[in-house]
C-alpha cells in the first residue's frame, strides 16, 4: 500500500514535470487511433450489415410454404421487434386481352422494414430508369390499388390509373416500383412484379389449397434482440420453414461483406503495431530518465521487488488512464469525423457498441505493460553504484528485450484479426520483418562507418551520430520502419483490394439475365439479336434437380446443424454442363474433365457449397431430376468468383450427361441503359422469356462498396496519426542526449546552423533507413496477405520504394528538426550546469 | 564494526585492468570518525562503495558487525544498506520529483513503517535539521545547504550505525560546508560511525582517524595526528 501511494505520487509528479507527456501522448494517440478505428469499424460493420439487410428488406425473414403460426409474430412483438408480413406467389395478371405471368406480393403496413421502396408516378415509356422522378414510398398500396414494376408497365403499356386483373379482383395501377429492397436476383423472382395490399388478397380467390405460396414474416430491430429472436425461432422451425438473415443471403453479397470485415480488421491491426512502436520508444526514454532515481532508491535499501512494484503500479495506472483518455479521444474523433463525413457516408451510422472502448483500454494497458515490463525488470536491477558512477546503467536490452511486448502484440493480432490465418500471416510478416530489419540495420551501420570518411561535413557528422548510437538507431529505424510499413502495406493492400473489387465489377458487368429460354427458341433468339447488330451471348443449359443422396445415403435437412446447409439440401439445384471451365472459376481440388472424354458421369461442385453440405471429391451424388434419378461422382471442386455477376452454377457436368433431361437455357449480358427498348421487344416477342434487370442490384452492391472504400480511407487517416505519434516518440527519445550534445558542441564553438544541418543529415539517414525497411516489409507483407489471406492477385509496386524512402527521409527530417528546436535553443551554460 | 581483509577491486578500461583497490585491510570500530583521503583515482571512493555495499569486491572478505557480507545477494544487500548504512553524497542525490519531506520519508516507506509513525519521524527529522519551513519544497527550490541537510536527514532517518559521506561539502561554499560538517559530527557524537571521503585536507583533519590512499592501497592510517605527506596532495 505504501509503495502504491508512493508510486501514484511519483506518477502525478512525473506527469506535472512533463516526464510522461511523450508516453501518454503516444499511448493516447495510438489507443485513440485504434479505438477510432474500433468505434468507426463497429459502426460501419453494423451499418454494412444493415445495408446488406436493405437487400433483404428486413434484418431477418422467416420464410414458409404454409401460413406461419402466429407465435413467431407474437414473440417478435413481445421482444419489441418491428414486424411486417409479405405473401408472394406467381399468378397470371391480365390487362384486357393480354396476360402475363407475374409475381404477386401482398404486404402489410410497415413493409419494408429495412431499405427503401421507391416508386414513381411517371409512367412515360422509354424513360431511362435513372432519369425517372422517384420518391420513397412511405406507405404500401391502398386497398384496391396495385403498384407494378417496369417490366409489367412495358409489357402492358400501362399508364397510371389503368386497371389490371389479378385473380377475381381488379386493381387500379397507382405507381411504378423503381426500387424494391427484397427483390433478389434469385431465379425464382424473374417475373414482372405486382405489389398489392394484403387486405385485398382474400378477394382475389388465389389463396387455395395447392397454390404455390410463399409466406414471409419480416423482422427488424436491435441486432442483439434480432439475434436472440433468431435463436428462439430456430428452435421452433417446422418443415418448410426457414430463417434468412443477411449472412444467409446471396453469396456475392456475403463474400463482399466478409472481405470488408477482413480489411477493417487489418486496418485496426496497423494501429496496434504503431501503438507498440510508440510505446516501446517512449518507455525506453522513461527508463533512461529514471535510472538515477532508481539508483538512489536502491542505495537507500529498496529491494528489487519494491522497485518492480513501484514501477508496475506506475505503468498499470498510466496505461489505464492514458488508454481511457485514448478511448475518449477515439470516441470523440470518430463522432466528429462521422459528422464531417455524414454527406459521404450515405447510410446513417448506428451508435457503436461499448466493446471497442473496452478493447481499447485493455489493449493499451496490456500493450504498454508488454513493452514496459522488460525495461522495468532492468530498471529494478539498476546497480546502486550508479549514484557514484553515472556511466553504469541498465544492462543492454536490444530487440530481445521486447520479446514480451511482441508476444502480447502477436496475441492481439490473432484476437483483432479474428481469423487465425490472416492473423498468423500478418504476425509472420512482422516477425520476419523485425528479424530482417535488425540484421539489415546492423549491416547498414557497418557499411555507413566506411562511407563516413568520404562524406562531407554535415553528412559525416550525421553518419557518425547514427553509428555512435548504433543500437538506438537500429531500434528507432525498426520502430519507425514498422510504423511506415503498416501505413504502406495498408495503402498497397487497400489499392489492391479496391482494384480487385473494381475489376470484379467492371462497367460492362452483365446487368441482364435472360432466363427460361427454351431449346426451340435459341434459333429465333439468335436471329433477334442479329437483327439488332448484336451477337447472342453465350447461353448455358440448365436442368433443375434436388439432391437426394450422397454416396447412396439419403440426405435430410434435419441432419444438418448449419442453417445454410439445411436450406441448400431443401432447395432445387440448377445443374448445367460445359466442356470448358469458365474463366472466373478455379479448380481447388480434383481435375476438370478433358474435352475429349465427354459423357462421363462426373460432377464439378462449387467449393463453398461442398464444404457446407460436407461433400468431398470422390463422393457420388444422386439427384432427382423431374422424377428421374441421376447419379454422378464428384471429380473436382471449384472456387467461383460470384462477384463477376456472370452466370455460374453450383453443379456442372461434362456434356452428354444431362442432355436427356428437360432443360432450359440462361444467359447474361450487358445492356447499356440507352438500349432499354431491347428488353421491351424481347418481352413482347418471347412472352415466356424472363428478362432480369440486375442493374438495380449492381447499383446497390456498388454503392455498398463505395461506402466501404470511404470508411477505409477515413480509418486510414487515423492510422497515419498514430504513425506521427511513433515519429514523435522516436525523436523525443533522443532529446536528452541532443541537449547535452548541443551544449558541448556550442561551447566548443559550433554554430546553431551547423548543428541543425548535422542533425538534419542524421534524421534524413535515419528516416531513409526506416523508409527502406518499410518499403521492403510492406511489399512482402502485401504479397503474403493479398495472395494468401484475401485471395487477390498481388502486383508489386515499385513506386513504394521511392515513396517509402523519400517520405521516410523527408518526414523524419522535418519532424526531427521541429522536435529538436528546444534542444538547439537551450543555452549551453544551463545544460552544462545540469550535467 | 567494519572489518575489511585483503579487499581488491579491478576495473577493466578497454584492454587494461586498473586496480582500484589492491589488498586493502581495514578495521573501523563502531562510533569512530574516519576520514579517507587521497588524490583522484587513489581508490578512496571505491573503498567507500565497497563499505557501503554498493560495489562488489573482486577478492577479499568484508565483515560488518561480525557478519560476513562479502557475497550477500542483492536482496540481502539492500536490507543491510537500509538497516545499517546511511549515505551522504556530494551531489545530494535527492529524488527531484519528491518534496523535502517525501525524500526524507522514502527510506521509511521502503522499510514498511506505518504512515502515522512515518509522519512523526519525518516531522522530528525536519525539526532536527531545521527544515520545517522547507518540508513541502522540491529539491530544485532548495539551496545547496538545505539540500544536503535533507540528504543527511534522509540518510539518518532509519538510524544507521554507519554514515558514509562522499565529499559531503564538495558542492557547498565554505560557510555552509562547515555547517554541514557540524551536523554530521553531531550525529557522530550521538554514536554513529562516520566515514568521510574527501579531497579537502582541512575537512579530513577534523576526523579522529585519518586514512590516506594511493593507487588502491592504504598508505597511512593515523589517529588524531596530522596528515602525513600532505605536500604531495593537491
Amino acid at each position: 500500500m505504501n509503495i502504491l501511494k508512493l508510486s501514484l505520487r511519483m506518477l502525478a509528479r512525473d506527469w506535472r514535470a512533463g516526464e510522461l507527456r511523450v508516453l501518454v501522448f503516444a499511448l493516447v494517440i495510438a489507443v485513440g487511433g485504434m479505438t477510432t478505428v474500433g468505434f468507426f469499424a463497429d459502426r460501419v460493420q453494423v451499418a454494412l450489415s444493415r445495408q446488406g439487410n436493405q437487400l433483404l428488406g428486413a434484418d431477418l425473414i422467416i420464410f414458409s410454404d404454409h401460413p406461419l403460426a402466429p407465435h413467431y409474430a407474437e414473440e417478435a412483438k413481445r421482444r419489441g421487434l418491428s414486424i411486417s408480413t409479405a405473401i408472394k406467389f406467381p399468378s397470371m395478371t391480365a390487362k384486357g386481352e393480354e396476360s402475363l405471368l407475374t409475381e404477386i406480393k401482398a404486404v402489410t403496413e410497415g413493409y419494408p422494414l429495412r431499405g427503401e421502396l421507391r416508386i414513381s408516378e411517371d409512367f412515360s415509356n422509354g424513360t431511362p430508369p435513372a432519369e425517372r422522378v422517384t420518391h420513397i414510398a412511405n406507405r404500401i398500396p391502398s386497398p384496391g390499388t396495385a403498384w407494378v414494376d417496369e417490366k409489367l408497365m412495358i409489357g402492358f403499356s400501362l399508364k397510371r390509373g389503368d386497371r389490371i386483373e389479378v385473380g377475381s379482383s381488379r386493381f387500379a395501377v397507382d405507381a411504378l416500383i423503381t426500387q424494391e429492397p427484397d427483390y433478389s436476383i434469385g431465379f425464382l423472382n424473374l417475373r414482372p412484379r405486382v405489389l398489392i395490399n394484403e387486405a385485398d388478397l382474400a378477394a382475389t380467390g388465389l389463396i387455395q389449397q395447392g397454390s404455390r405460396i410463399g409466406y414471409r414474416l419480416l423482422v427488424s430491430g436491435d441486432s442483439g434482440d434480432v439475434e436472440e429472436f433468431r435463436k428462439w425461432a430456430e428452435q421452433r422451425l417446422m418443415l418448410g420453414e426457414k430463417i434468412e438473415g443477411i449472412r444467409d443471403a446471396r453469396p456475392e453479397i456475403r463474400s463482399a461483406l466478409e472481405r470488408a470485415e477482413k480489411f477493417l480488421s487489418l486496418t485496426a491491426l496497423a494501429s496496434v503495431v504503431l501503438a507498440a512502436a510508440a510505446a516501446a520508444l517512449a518507455v525506453r526514454r522513461f527508463t533512461q530518465r529514471h535510472l538515477d532515481g532508481c539508483a538512489v532508491m536502491r542505495c537507500l535499501g529498496a529491494s528489487q521487488d519494491a522497485m518492480l512494484r513501484l514501477y508496475l503500479y506506475h505503468f498499470l495506472t498510466l496505461g489505464f488512464v492514458a488508454s481511457s483518455l485514448g478511448c475518449l479521444l477515439g470516441f470523440v474523433a470518430q463522432q466528429v469525423l462521422t459528422y464531417w463525413l455524414s454527406g459521404l457516408v450515405e447510410a446513417e451510422l448506428p451508435w457503436p457498441t461499448v466493446w471497442p472502448g473496452v478493447h481499447g483500454v485493455l489493449t493499451g494497458t496490456v500493450l504498454l505493460l508488454g513493452f514496459a515490463l522488460p525495461p522495468l525488470l532492468g530498471l529494478r536491477s539498476v546497480p546502486a553504484l550508479r549514484v557514484m558512477r553515472r556511466d553504469i546503467g541498465m544492462p543492454p536490452q536490444g530487440l530481445a528485450g521486447y520479446g514480451l511486448g511482441l508476444g502480447v502484440l502477436a496475441l492481439l493480432f490473432l484476437w483483432k484479426a479474428g481469423d487465425l490465418r490472416l492473423g498468423a500471416s500478418v504476425i509472420g510478416g512482422f516477425i520476419v520483418a523485425i528479424a530482417v530489419f535488425g540484421v539489415l540495420g546492423f549491416l547498414l551501420m557497418r557499411m555507413l562507418a566506411h562511407i563516413r570518411n568520404q562524406a562531407g561535413g554535415a553528412w559525416r557528422y550525421g553518419l557518425a551520430s547514427i553509428r555512435r548510437r548504433a543500437a538506438a538507431s537500429v531500434l528507432q529505424a525498426v520502430a519507425l520502419g514498422l510504423g511506415l510499413m503498416a501505413l504502406l502495406a495498408l495503402t498497397l493492400i487497400r489499392d489492391d483490394l479496391l482494384r480487385n473489387w473494381q475489376t470484379s465489377l467492371p462497367p460492362d458487368a452483365p446487368n441482364h439475365f435472360l432466363v427460361n429460354i427454351q431449346e426451340d427458341q435459341l434459333e429465333s433468339l439468335t436471329a433477334f439479336f442479329k437483327e439488332r447488330g448484336m451477337q447472342l451471348p453465350k447461353v448455358f443449359p440448365m436442368v433443375r434437380g434436388r439432391l437426394t443422396e450422397i454416396n447412396g445415403k439419403a440426405i435430410a435437412s434435419e441432419n444438418y446443424a448449419d442453417i445454410r446447409a439445411k436450406r441448400l439440401v431443401e432447395r432445387e439445384f440448377n445443374l448445367s454442363w460445359a466442356s470448358e471451365m469458365q474463366s472466373d472459376n478455379q479448380i481447388v481440388k480434383g481435375r476438370w474433365w478433358k474435352p475429349e472424354d465427354p459423357g462421363e458421369e462426373e460432377i464439378s461442385l462449387e467449393e463453398d457449397i461442398a464444404k457446407t453440405i460436407g461433400i468431398h471429391v470422390g463422393d457420388t451424388l444422386t439427384y432427382d431430376i423431374a422424377g428421374s434419378v441421376f447419379s454422378a461422382k464428384v471429380t473436382s471442386l471449384r472456387k467461383v468468383n460470384w462477384d463477376s455477376f456472370r452466370v455460374n452454377f453450383f453443379v456442372v457436368t461434362p456434356p452428354g450427361v444431362l442432355e436427356q433431361y428437360p432443360a432450359s437455357y440462361v444467359t447474361s449480358f450487358y445492356l447499356p441503359s440507352t438500349h432499354v427498348e431491347l428488353t421491351n421487344q424481347l418481352v413482347k416477342e418471347f412472352p415466356n422469356l424472363l428478362v432480369l434487370d440486375v442493374a438495380a442490384i449492381l447499383t446497390q452492391v456498388q454503392r455498398m462498396i463505395e461506402q466501404v472504400t470511404k470508411a477505409v480511407e477515413f480509418v486510414f487517416l487515423f492510422t497515419l496519426l498514430a504513425g506521427v505519434a511513433v515519429l514523435y516518440a522516436a525523436i523525443v527519445s533522443t532529446q536528452d542526449e541532443r541537449i547535452q550534445e548541443a551544449a558541448i558542441f556550442r561551447t566548443l564553438g559550433a554554430r546553431r546552423k551547423q548543428l541543425a544541418r548535422a542533425w538534419a543529415a542524421e534524421f534524413a539517414i535515419l528516416g531513409g533507413l526506416a523508409g527502406f525497411f518499410a518499403a521492403a516489409g510492406a511489399s512482402a507483407l502485401g504479397y503474403v496477405v493479398a495472395e494468401y489471406a484475401l485471395n487477390l492477385t498481388y502486383t508489386f509496386n515499385s513506386w513504394i520504394w521511392l515513396i517509402g524512402i523519400g517520405a521516410g527521409a523527408a518526414g523524419v527530417t522535418l519532424a526531427g528538426l521541429l522536435g529538436t528546436r528546444a534542444a538547439l535553443s537551450t543555452p549551453p551554460l544551463m545544460t552544462l550546469r545540469r550535467i | 564494526m567494519i572489518l575489511l581483509t585483503d579487499i581488491s577491486r579491478v576495473f577493466h578500461m578497454g584492454d587494461q585492468g586498473v586496480r582500484a583497490l589492491d589488498g586493502v585491510d581495514l578495521e573501523i570500530d563502531t562510533g569512530e570518525y574516519v576520514s579517507i583521503m587521497g588524490p583522484s583515482g587513489s581508490g578512496k571512493s571505491t573503498l567507500l562503495n565497497v563499505i557501503g555495499l554498493l560495489d562488489q569486491p573482486d577478492g577479499g572478505r568484508y565483515e560488518l558487525d561480525g557478519k560476513d557480507v562479502t557475497d550477500l545477494s542483492e536482496i540481502e544487500k539492500a536490507r543491510v544498506r537500509r538497516e545499517k548504512i546511511g549515505f551522504v553524497f556530494q551531489s545530494f542525490h535527492l529524488v527531484p520529483r519528491l518534496t523535502a519531506a517525501e525524500n526524507i520519508e522514502l527510506p521509511l516507506i521502503l522499510e514498511g513503517i506505518p504512515p502515522a509513525e512515518r509522519k512523526s519521524r519525518v516531522d522530528e527529522a525536519l525539526r532536527g535539521f531545521n527544515l520545517q519551513d522547507r518540508a513541502a519544497h522540491r529539491p530544485s527550490e532548495l539551496s545547496g545547504g538545505q539540500r544536503q541537510r535533507v540528504a543527511i536527514a534522509r540518510a539518518t532517518i532509519l538510524r544507521p550505525t554507519a554514515l558514509l559521506a562522499d565529499e559531503p561539502t564538495g558542492n557547498l561554499d565554505h560557510r555552509i560546508g562547515a555547517e554541514v560538517m557540524v551536523l554530521l559530527e553531531g550525529l557522530h557524537e550521538a554514536g554513529t560511525t562516520l566515514i568521510v571521503v574527501t579531497h579537502d585536507r582541512e575537512l579530513g583533519a577534523r576526523a579522529q582517524r585519518h586514512i590516506a590512499m594511493l593507487d588502491g592501497k592504504i598508505v597511512s592510517d593515523e589517529r588524531q595526528g596530522k596528515f602525513p605527506g600532505g605536500n604531495s596532495l593537491a
